[in-house]
Formats: structure tokens, sequence, C-alpha cells
């Protein structure tokens, strides 16, 4: 039992003063993988079963290999931005940080290993 | 924190079966939810048949009438009887709703009548809407001002006056705020689509000179940004208003001061 007022209870920490630009930066890389995707499954679905010279060759093409990179970018942002927002909504206390915590370490991962194999089959 | 099984002393039992009215020939069946805390026994759902040739047309008339004639403990909340005061709040047939405006004649088969979801129940039908009313509280349901109060009055054009409309008619029932999942696995944090809706009428008053610090109040990503825009709350308000639409409105107002 805690002897607080509800409206203690109510306004609790306060407002963390964050939270407009995590949700702006959601809506652009929405509108950003409307784009994306379907030139990114077109690359990379043509790609499928081809030899390793015609990947290195279509990847060493500028266009291919910046949508690429920029979907694993901003894919893997907007993966971690909104499994975020579903832990916090399902999970509380040190199980939340605890997922937090493994969310976004295999997200940054993710991202990072679809760039270094794009620069290095585009280098 | 999200909660998908019943703890075991909230599990509901089937309860008492009251016999039908003698002689009556157009009956509908009841079943209500009861829980006593004092008894220290499970909730369990009640049958009651009511006689609608001598009962009102809306589900508020069919409870006064199982109270006052069939089981006086039935306990319920009520006032106006006209949906204005937002007293009468509950899940009627799945739907949070008032009951002193939802006509029996909306409802097929069964009547199934609960409290407000994922609220503390205080007994039977009544929630306790102790941290909902703090809540609202928190918002400053109230002007704001820093200049000093005019002789007459604080003057608002009618263009100013219409952008209230919509907003000011919450009776703060609570049934938006009960549908919303956010609400129900946040409601800590979250402040809910009521007191998002009622922040918003203050924010958008012409006459309140506090709208810096009311959206500075909201900016977190719990209090506002837990709204996923599910729209439970539109379309389960009894008084037909948008609460979604005042959320989305306020993460406008929001970005507009931030890009």
């Amino acid at each position: 039992m805690r002897f607080i007022t509800d409206r203690k209870r109510a306004v609790g920490l306060g407002a963390a003063k964050t939270g407009t630009m995590e949700h702006w930066t959601t809506t652009i890389s929405s509108v950003a993988l409307i784009g994306l995707m379907p030139v990114f499954v077109l690359i990379v679905g043509s790609s499928l079963g081809s030899s390793h010279e015609d990947v290195v060759a279509t990847f060493s093409r500028p266009f291919p290999a910046l949508v690429v990179i920029l979907t694993f970018w901003v894919g893997f942002g907007h993966f971690r931005r909104g499994v975020q927002i579903m832990i916090e909504d399902y999970a509380s206390g040190v199980t939340r940080k605890a997922l937090l915590i493994l969310m976004i370490s295999i997200s940054y991962t993710a991202m990072a290993a679809g760039l270094y194999a794009v620069v290095r089959l585009a280098l | 924190m999200v909660q998908l099984t019943l703890p075991k002393n909230s599990v509901v039992k089937t309860g008492k079966t009251w016999p039908e009215p003698k002689g009556a020939t157009n009956v509908r069946k009841f079943q209500i939810y009861r829980w006593n805390p004092d008894t220290g026994e499970n909730p369990r759902v009640d049958t009651y048949f009511v006689d609608l040739d001598t009962c009102g047309p809306m589900v508020l008339d069919a409870l006064i009438k199982i109270k006052n004639e069939i089981d006086p403990t039935l306990t319920f909340r009520r006032s106006c009887r006209e949906g204005i005061c937002g007293s009468c709040a509950m899940n009627i047939d799945g739907i949070n709703t008032l009951a002193c405006t939802y006509g029996m004649d909306e409802i097929k088969g069964t009547v199934k009548i609960y409290p407000l979801p994922h609220m503390p129940v205080v007994k039977d039908l009544i929630p306790d809407l102790t941290m909902f009313y703090a809540q609202h509280a928190s918002i400053m349901p109230w002007l704001e001002t820093e200049t000093n109060a005019p002789a007459k009055e604080w003057r608002q054009s009618i263009e100013d006056r219409k952008k209230l409309d919509g907003l000011y008619e919450c009776v703060m029932c609570a049934s938006c705020s009960a549908a919303c999942p956010s609400y129900w696995w946040n409601g800590d944090k979250y402040l809910g689509p009521a007191a998002l809706l009622h922040a918003y009428r203050w924010i958008i008053d012409s006459r309140d000179e506090a709208t810096g610090e009311r959206l500075d109040q909201l900016e977190d990503p719990f209090k506002l940004y837990r709204c996923h825009t599910i729209m439970n709350c539109t379309k389960t308000c009894p008084k037909g208003l948008n609460p979604a639409k005042a959320i989305a409105q306020i993460k406008k107002m929001m970005l507009e001061r931030a890009v």
C-alpha cells in the first residue's frame, strides 16, 4: 500500500518530452518503404538463381545497390521502432528492458550485416 | 501490462437463475455480471427474465425494473436517464455504451451486461473510475490564462467556437477508454481517449493561453503516442464523438511545432 494521491499516480514521473520525432520518423520510413519495397523485391527477386558473376554485376550498378542499401537501412530502422512499440505494449519491468535490448541488438546487427553484404558485392 | 487470462479469483461462474414472470408473453432474458467484494466469492452471471410489456424500451429501464421488482441487490450507477451524466456506462451486448440510451430493440436474443472492461470493479456493474478521473484532472480541464481577466468575458469568434463542437459534448462515461486495448495494457501511463479528447478541447480553445504547456505535458511515448489509431474509441462512443480524430489532431500540432 502506497499512500499517494490519485493525481500523483496519474501524473507519474511526468512527460518524457520525447515521442514526436519517433512518430514522425516512423511515418516517413513507412512512406519510404512503400516505394522501396517493390523495387527491392524486383531487384533481389530477379537475382535469385543467377550466377555469382551476374549478382555481382547487378549490385555493382549504383541504382540496385543504393535501393537495397536504403531498404536495409530504412527497413530495419522501421522494424526496430515497430517492435519496440509492440514490446512496450505487451511487456513490462525487467522483461520489457531485456526484450528491448535484445530486439535493438538484432535490428542493428541485421542492418549492418545487410549493408556489409551489399557493399562487399558492390565493391 | 497485457493479461490474457483472468486470475483464479476473477473467473466468472454461472450464478442464480431467477424465475420467469408468471403470465407474461413478451419476456426478455438478461444475463448480468454480479460481484460482491464482501462475500469473497468469484464473480458470477445471474439470469433474469423481464416482462417487456411492463418495461420501458431502454436497457436502463430493464435494469431498474430488475432492481425494483426482482433483485434489489443488483448494483449499478444511473442518474439522468438521458445520456447526459454518463453514469450508466457499461458493456451491453459486447459494446461499451450508456444503458439509458441503448434500446433493447438493438439487441438480438439474450441481453448480456457486464461492467466496463479492464477497469477494477467496485461492485456488480460499477467500475472504479478513480484513475480515469485523475487522468482527466491531470490535463488541466479548465481555461488557463496569463492575461488579466477582461471586464466582461473572454471573447471568442463564431469560427473558433465551432472548433469545440464534437469535443465539449463528452460526458466522461469512460466507454471509449475502456474499449481501448492500449488503455487496457498501459492505462497507468497512457492517458486514454477520453482524457486526450478533453486535452484537445482545451488545446484548441482560442481563449486558452497555455497551449504550449499543454502540448509539453503530452509529449511522451506513453501519455499520447500509445494511441495506435485502433479506433475502438470512436466506434463505441455513445455520444457519437470522435476521440481518435482529436488525438490525431494533437499529434499534428505536435509535429507542427517540431518540424
